[in-house]
C-alpha cells in the first residue's frame, strides 16, 4: 500500500517540472529549521533549568510569577492556534475571504499574547526584578523572550501573508507559505506549553 | 483509531495531510483541558506536593503529542515520514543536551566546595 502511494507521488513529481512542484520539499525544509529552533529552546530550556535556584539573593519564581495570568496568555495562543487551523482549512477548501478573515482573528489573539507578556516584561523590571537583577532572571528573560519573539515574527508573517491572500488569492506560492506559517505557528504554540509548565507551574512550586 | 486511520489513508488518496475540522475541535479540547488539569494540579491545592512535579511534566509531554498529532499532523504515513524522523532525531539530540547539561551541573553544584556564609561576603566585598 506504501509503494503504491509513493510510487504515485514519483510521477506525479516527473509530471510537472521543476518550476512547479507540490511544495513538500519546501514544507520537509521548513520542518529541519524548525527542528533547529527546537535546539536552540531546549539549549535556552537546559540553562534556565542549571540556574532555576540561583537567584543571589532577589526575587524566587513563586515571589513573582501570577498563574492566573500565565493561564490568560496560555489560552490566547491556544486559541489563536485553533482559529489559525481553521484558516488552514479554509484554504484547502479554496475559500480566499475566510482565508483573510481566520488569519485576521488569529493575529489579533496573538497579539493580545504579545502585549500581555510585554506588560509581564515591564512589570517585573519596574519591581527591580529585570534581566540584570539574578542569573535566574536572565534566563528567564532570555527564553520567554525568545518565544515572545519568535510569535512576534510570527504576526508580521501573518500580515505579509494576508496582503499576499489579498493580491495574489490562494495560487500556489501562497498556499505552500501558509503552510509553512501553519508549522510555524504550532510549533510556537508546542514551545510555549513547555514554557508554562518549567517555568511558570514549576516556578512557584 | 482504527477508523481515524482509515480515514487518514482515504485523506491521503485526496490530497497530502491537513486534518479536518473536528480533529482540530479534538486536538483544541484536548488542550485545553490538558491545560487547566496542568494549572489546577499547581494551584487548587488538592494534589500531594510530592506528586505535583511528575503530574505537570506527564500533562506537558501528553499535550505536546495532542499538539504534534492534531495540530501539526504529525504521523507515521508515508507522506509524514521523513518529518516524524527527522522529529525523533531531534528529539534524542535534545534529551542529550537537556539531560546532560543539568546531569553535569548537579553534579558540579553537589561536588562543589559551598563557602561558608560569613567568609564569603566577607572575602567579596
Amino acid at each position: 500500500m506504501s509503494n503504491v502511494i509513493t510510487a504515485d507521488h514519483g510521477t506525479v513529481a516527473h509530471g510537472h517540472d521543476e518550476h512547479h512542484d507540490d511544495g513538500s520539499k519546501t514544507l520537509l525544509g521548513f520542518w529541519i529549521y524548525l527542528m533547529s529552533d527546537c535546539l536552540i529552546f531546549s539549549a535556552l530550556f537546559a540553562t534556565f533549568a542549571a540556574l532555576a535556584n540561583a537567584t543571589a539573593g532577589g526575587p524566587t519564581g513563586k515571589e513573582l510569577f501570577d498563574l492566573p495570568y500565565v493561564g490568560g496568555e496560555t489560552l490566547l495562543l491556544l486559541v489563536s492556534s485553533f482559529t489559525f487551523g481553521v484558516a488552514m482549512l479554509n484554504m484547502h477548501a479554496g475559500k480566499r475571504n475566510k482565508v483573510m478573515a481566520w488569519l485576521f482573528i488569529t493575529f489579533l489573539f496573538g497579539a493580545s499574547f504579545v502585549a500581555m507578556e510585554v506588560h509581564e516584561f515591564a512589570h517585573l523590571i519596574n519591581e527591580g526584578a529585570g534581566p540584570s537583577r539574578s542569573a535566574f532572571l536572565s534566563s528567564y528573560f532570555t527564553l520567554v523572550g525568545t518565544h515572545g519573539l519568535h510569535v512576534t515574527c510570527g504576526l508580521i508573517w501573518i500580515v505579509v501573508m494576508m496582503d499576499m491572500v489579498r493580491r495574489f488569492g490562494l495560487n500556489d506560492a501562497v498556499t505552500r507559505r501558509l503552510s509553512c506559517l501553519s508549522l510555524f505557528w504550532h510549533f510556537l504554540d508546542v514551545v510555549w506549553i513547555c514554557v508554562f509548565t518549567i517555568v511558570y507551574l514549576r516556578g512557584v512550586l | 483509531m482504527s477508523s481515524q486511520h482509515a480515514h487518514a489513508l482515504a485523506a491521503d488518496h485526496q490530497h497530502a495531510n491537513h486534518g479536518s475540522l473536528k480533529s482540530y475541535i479534538v486536538g483544541f479540547i484536548l488542550s485545553i483541558v490538558l491545560t487547566a488539569m496542568s494549572f489546577g494540579c499547581v494551584m487548587s491545592g488538592a494534589v500531594p506536593h510530592d506528586l505535583i512535579l511528575p503530574g505537570i511534566v506527564v500533562l506537558c509531554v501528553a499535550q505536546v503529542l495532542v499538539q504534534l498529532i492534531f495540530f501539526l499532523h504529525l504521523s507515521a504515513k508515508p507522506g509524514q515520514r521523513d518529518n516524524l524522523s527527522i522529529g525523533v532525531f531531534t528529539l534524542l539530540i535534545i534529551a542529550i543536551v537537556v539531560v546532560g547539561s543539568l546531569w553535569v551541573l548537579h553534579n558540579m553544584n553537589v561536588n562543589m566546595m559551598h563557602p561558608v556564609p560569613t567568609m564569603s561576603s566577607g572575602s567579596i566585598g
